[in-house]
């Protein structure tokens, strides 16, 4: 349904991808540790190898928890907008069909955060 | 020749008639529809405004009388907290933070509440609630002033309380109860009714007061708990106008139902969410706690909200259609938010900290079925960390719900393990929310909500840094410059609770108040 309105209702979506400067959003989430108590937004250019960005900044977001460093993002279980997807380590985000404001997260089988709690 | 006065005293109702009714006039130079061009496009159907019952016979004059008396006795109060050190009175240096976010969250608020309702007299061609409307609009423009002044005696002593008109335009959790206001303020002024001066004023107040002003009680701090004294007689009067505006939107056309049930439905949401806050300062900052979230939710809104709906429901009101997810969410949002303000607390304007032992307890034998199994072990997890000199603070950014504008935190209604996702696409643009009560908000009225204005992705296209900072040079820190943004002083204003200098400073100046030294 539309806004009512007097006049016309027309303005511009606030966060299209031109406005941030040669990169797009990507938001990515650790199923089972909410530690992190939100999956994270970043802003990254389309050109950022899936490798990187899980070696780089992936790791240094998600790094304070005790269970990452058994983690193998090889052997992660991905899903995309809630579907099953699968990342080539080797692919930008453009090659991967990556858009603007995407919604990943990952599980990790078997680690289920501080003393299983999923925290 | 002099005018002749009447001698005959006019009778109270008479006075009334002429101090309210008598103060309108059908307008001939311009069309009534030309006066008052927001009356109709929001499809509410008005036929007679004179069915209006004025719930609160008040005039001006008599409102004036009562206000100025309320005032003196206020500010005597609060005179006498400033000269007797009343700061120095509170459980604990930790209660203060509750007053930050109740300045930095809500006082703001109480301001756009004022010009939302003097908006709102404006707009409406009928006497009866244009009268109402500017009584409430002054009440609210009191409400802030006599919070900012209450709170100013804590800015004279502790951090953090220093720029709240600035951060409420900037700093990022703020962006959740300046939205909602922002939402309410731009639709139109029946549906302001039904979102502020129904489900907040009227649905959802005493969630917000009763915990803020008994929590004031119980932690020594009589300087606030006067202030919502004082503002207690008004709220009884915007109750009352908020319950009378929706019967009569009800009883004046049939075709009115399926609107205001939306609304209802939305603002019940939309309020529940901004809550939160709330519930985390009942649960989490209050040294001496007055009762749980969880008990406060069942008590103010499944009970007395129960009985206004039932009461409600002989024009067709249903209750709103989120209750089922609230009594779930109930069990979960203080603790869940809690954790979000913990982890970012290198962000925020007030202290964070970790609860002890004795307050987990508390926290277990009141959430039974969820603070052992999902929390205890994080928050445990997290103490001893920081106790290992490794304090937990999230240094990236969270990504935010599209409408409510909080975190992505929630989980889902079926399984508290798991994050609730869900998203819509409007015009080729993905958009991300919360809840299924946030993507029906969305989806209802897309265009309105693609305009947010998204801390998290703000800051991402360079626009919450001080003018001249340049965010490609070489060691360009993104939080130190948003901090500096924000006026929050790092080192100061942020950061854990424990080492402060407000822990410090309340500990010295008490001891001096109760100790020889
Ligand atoms: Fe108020
Ligand atoms: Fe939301």
């Amino acid at each position: 349904m539309a806004v009512k309105a007097l006049k016309a209702y027309k303005f511009d979506a606030a966060d299209t991808q031109d406005k941030f400067h040669g990169n797009q959003l990507l938001y990515v989430g650790w199923d089972k540790h909410l530690m992190f108590c939100a999956p994270f937004a970043f802003a990254l250019p389309s050109t950022t190898r899936f490798g990187d960005l899980c070696d780089k900044i992936l790791s240094k977001s998600f790094g304070y928890h005790p269970d990452w460093a058994k983690v193998d993002l090889a052997k992660a279980v991905w899903k995309k907008s809630g579907q099953p997807w699968q990342p080539d380590m080797n692919k930008t985000l453009a090659e991967l069909g990556l858009k603007h404001k995407d919604a990943l997260r990952f599980e990790t089988p078997g680690l289920n955060g501080i003393q299983g709690s999923c925290s | 020749m002099d005018m002749q006065a009447t001698k005959k005293k006019v009778g109270l109702k008479e006075k009334y008639a002429h101090m309210t009714r008598g103060l309108g006039w059908e307008t001939t130079y311009q069309p009534m529809n030309k006066v008052f061009p927001y009356a109709e496009f929001e499809g509410i159907k008005i036929h007679d405004w004179d069915k209006w019952e004025d719930p609160f016979r008040l005039t001006m004059d008599a409102y004036w009388k009562y206000q100025a008396e309320k005032e003196r006795k206020l500010y005597a109060v609060l005179d006498a907290f400033a000269q007797n050190n009343g700061h120095l009175g509170v459980t604990d240096a930790r209660y203060i933070n509750a007053l930050k976010l109740f300045l930095t969250g809500i006082s703001p608020l109480e301001y756009v509440a004022h010009r939302g309702f003097a908006a709102a007299g404006r707009n409406f061609p009928g006497v009866g609630p244009r009268v109402a409307c500017l009584m409430q609009s002054l009440d609210e423009v009191r409400h802030a002033q006599t919070q900012i002044h209450a709170l100013s005696n804590y800015n004279k002593h502790y951090n953090g309380f220093h720029d709240f008109k600035h951060m409420i335009e900037r700093v990022w959790y703020l962006s959740v109860p300046k939205s909602f206001f922002d939402d309410a303020f731009s639709a139109g002024p029946f549906e302001w009714m039904i979102a502020i001066g129904f489900s907040f004023e009227y649905v959802l107040t005493n969630l917000l007061f009763v915990p803020f002003m008994s929590g004031a009680a119980y932690n020594g701090d009589m300087g606030t708990v006067t202030v919502g004294f004082s503002a207690q007689s008004d709220e009884a009067r915007h109750m009352t106008l908020g319950l009378e505006c929706i019967k009569f939107m009800l009883e004046q056309d049939p075709d009115n139902l399926p609107i205001v049930q939306k609304w209802i439905d939305k603002w019940a949401w939309r309020g529940t969410r901004v809550l939160t806050l709330v519930g985390m300062m009942m649960d989490y900052m209050l040294p001496k706690r007055v009762m749980s979230w969880k008990e406060a939710w069942e008590i103010y809104f499944e009970q007395n909200g129960g009985a206004l709906f039932n009461d409600l429901a002989r024009y067709g009101i249903k209750v709103p259609e989120c209750l089922s997810q609230t009594a779930i969410d109930k069990e979960h949002i203080s603790h869940q938010a809690w954790a979000t303000f913990y982890q970012y607390g290198g962000a925020s304007d007030f202290h964070t900290w970790m609860p002890t032992d004795e307050e987990m307890d508390w926290l277990s034998a009141k959430y039974p079925n969820t603070f052992d199994k999902y929390y205890r072990a994080r928050f445990t997890h997290w103490r001893d960390e920081a106790e290992k000199g490794k304090r937990f603070y999230n240094g990236t950014l969270p990504m935010l719900c599209q409408v409510c504008q909080i975190p992505m935190l929630f989980t889902e209604p079926s399984d508290p393990t798991q994050i609730c996702y869900r998203e819509s696409e409007y015009q080729g643009e993905k958009y991300h929310t919360c809840s299924d009560g946030c993507k029906h908000i969305f989806d209802d009225e897309p265009e309105k909500y693609i305009q947010a204005w998204l801390p998290v992705h703000q800051i991402y296209q360079g626009n919450c840094f001080n003018e001249g900072v340049d965010p490609t040079a070489p060691g360009f820190d993104p939080l130190a410059e948003v901090l500096k943004w924000y006026h929050v002083e790092h080192g100061r204003d942020n950061l854990d609770f424990e080492g402060s200098e407000d822990q410090k400073n309340f500990a010295a100046w008490r001891g001096l108040a109760t100790k020889n030294v």
